[in-house]
């Protein structure tokens, strides 16, 4: 049976240098709910919160009455280009699911890690979440920046410090697999 | 429509007039149990999408539990997990299993004294506008174009509604979630290359990796039309995931081999099923499309009594 999970609560520092990527986590503290929007915004006026240790989550919530009713992870992959000024300011973490590029894995080199959310779990998600506030209100619900105040949320380090990447490996290896098949057919 | 002659007003009349009141009798039952089906329809596609984006049904619930139990990578096992809890918590507490509550596909059966008509298409949209607002559902339907939302989860040729006729009156919804549905495909194969079936299903895979949400449910249609071949994949995907054909086994092994495993973080577990729907096609044509379902494969069925 697996290890049990280590256990982080931001703001993070170099505990999360030594992590690797396959190791189950469960994140405790304030992360910052980022999109599309969001980093743009953050790029081109500043980030509104203190970016030292802080942990990025993509995500867009589904928000009621100042409860989170449903936050599944978002596709990481369209904040590509959009994260290396945070990891610039001090961010350690990103959260999100499907992995993201080659540059990203880059400027997590030796600063800090993925973390993937199982897709689709928005319950499981929510249960262990409470809102604690919000920045840029006016992107509207799915875009804002909700502080939320995580309780042990389940994660797997899809991407660490060191370089290794866990979608890629797996990509590599489906990659290889299908042609093996492809050629056995041919 | 019979439970009008139920009411036929007996007595001493004449016989024109017994027939003209019964025929008004019928005309006017006809019209009151005319809407009595359509509210009761409206009703029982907003039942249905409830139960469905709360609950997965049985069957993908046991094909999730097996996979999960035979499992052996440690990554996928902790995904397993997460996915497992989620549903056991969506249904305790009652919400959306997930926050793409996916986009309405309806299939009704209609028997042969209900009427095609657009009334028939009406309750089925009024249905999904009330369900949105009273479960509530991500409203997720926008204009192609402009990208407007319609707040609704309505809006032209949305829901999408498929009619057969059947022996009694039910609805059928299936919430497709952008991620798997973005992922899916069509190919028109030469017809001598039967064998390259299995090869498209496994590459559809192969370019889905985790944007998928896997382990999916792949619907896949082979034969049919251009059009006709995508809807067979869709229709497929409304079968029981708990037993395979040979055939389907066959293309299912052949994916969970390449080993993107649950959210393409690795694991012996890509697809939970594969399920095929066939239809006659043209002598020179090998239509064979792939409907992408991610893990939850929400469907459910209600009957429409009224």
């Amino acid at each position: 049976m697996k290890r049990k999970p280590f256990q982080l609560t931001t703001p993070l520092g170099d505990e999360v240098l030594s992590l690797h990527a396959g190791d189950h986590v469960e994140l405790s503290g304030i992360v910052y709910t980022a999109r599309d929007q969001a980093h743009l915004r953050m790029k081109n006026e500043g980030i509104p919160f203190d970016p030292k240790g802080a942990v990025i989550f993509h995500c867009g919530p589904v928000v009621q009455k100042d409860r989170i009713i449903a936050a599944g992870p978002t596709t990481s992959a369209r904040m590509d280009t959009l994260s290396e000024f945070l990891l610039d300011a001090g961010v350690r973490a990103l959260v999100g699911k499907g992995g993201m590029g080659r540059g990203v894995r880059g400027h997590l080199k030796g600063r800090g890690i993925y973390l993937a959310l199982t897709g689709g779990c928005a319950a499981l998600a929510a249960s262990r979440m409470m809102l604690r506030g919000v920045f840029f209100k006016d992107l509207g619900m799915a875009e804002a920046i909700w502080v939320i105040e995580l309780d042990a949320l389940p994660l797997v380090v899809g991407i660490d410090a060191h370089g290794a990447d866990l979608y890629e490996a797996v990509k590599r290896k489906a990659m290889k697999k299908f042609r093996q098949i492809q050629n056995k057919k041919d | 429509m019979q439970r009008g002659f139920v009411f036929l007003p007996v007595g001493k009349t004449s016989g024109i007039q017994m027939i003209m009141s019964a025929l008004f009798s019928l005309l006017l039952m006809g019209a009151s149990g005319r809407s009595k089906i359509l509210s009761a329809l409206s009703v029982a596609t907003a039942d249905a999408l409830r139960e469905a984006v709360i609950r997965l049904p049985p069957d993908v619930k046991r094909a999730i539990e097996r996979a999960a139990a035979n499992e052996t990578n440690p990554v996928a096992q902790g995904e397993f997990a997460n996915i497992l809890k989620n549903i056991a918590l969506a249904e305790k507490i009652g919400v959306p299993l997930c926050q793409d509550t996916g986009v309405p596909v309806v299939y009704l059966t209609l028997p042969p004294d209900v009427p095609l008509t657009a009334g028939i298409y009406e309750a089925v949209a009024h249905g999904v506008r009330a369900a949105t607002q009273q479960i509530p559902l991500r409203p997720n339907v926008v204009d192609p174009l402009t990208r407007h939302n319609t707040g609704d989860n309505t809006g032209p040729g949305m829901p999408v509604v498929h009619v057969r006729p059947g022996k009694t009156c039910t609805v059928t919804v299936l919430p497709k979630g952008a991620g798997a549905e973005n992922v899916s495909r069509i190919a028109m194969l030469p017809p001598s290359h039967q064998y390259g079936i299995e090869g498209f299903v496994v590459e559809t895979m192969l370019h889905a990796g985790g944007k998928s949400c896997p382990p999916v449910v792949l619907g896949v249609g082979i034969g049919s039309t251009f059009d006709g071949v995508a809807a067979l994949a869709k229709e497929a995907l409304l079968l029981p995931v708990d037993k395979m054909t040979s055939f389907e086994q066959e293309i299912c092994d052949a994916v969970n081999r390449i080993g993107i495993g649950p959210m393409g973080l690795g694991g012996d577990t890509t697809a939970l099923a594969v399920k095929v729907r066939t239809a006659a096609c043209h002598t020179a044509s090998l239509p064979v499309a792939v409907n992408v379902q991610c893990w939850a494969d929400r469907r459910a069925t209600r009957e429409v009594v009224w």
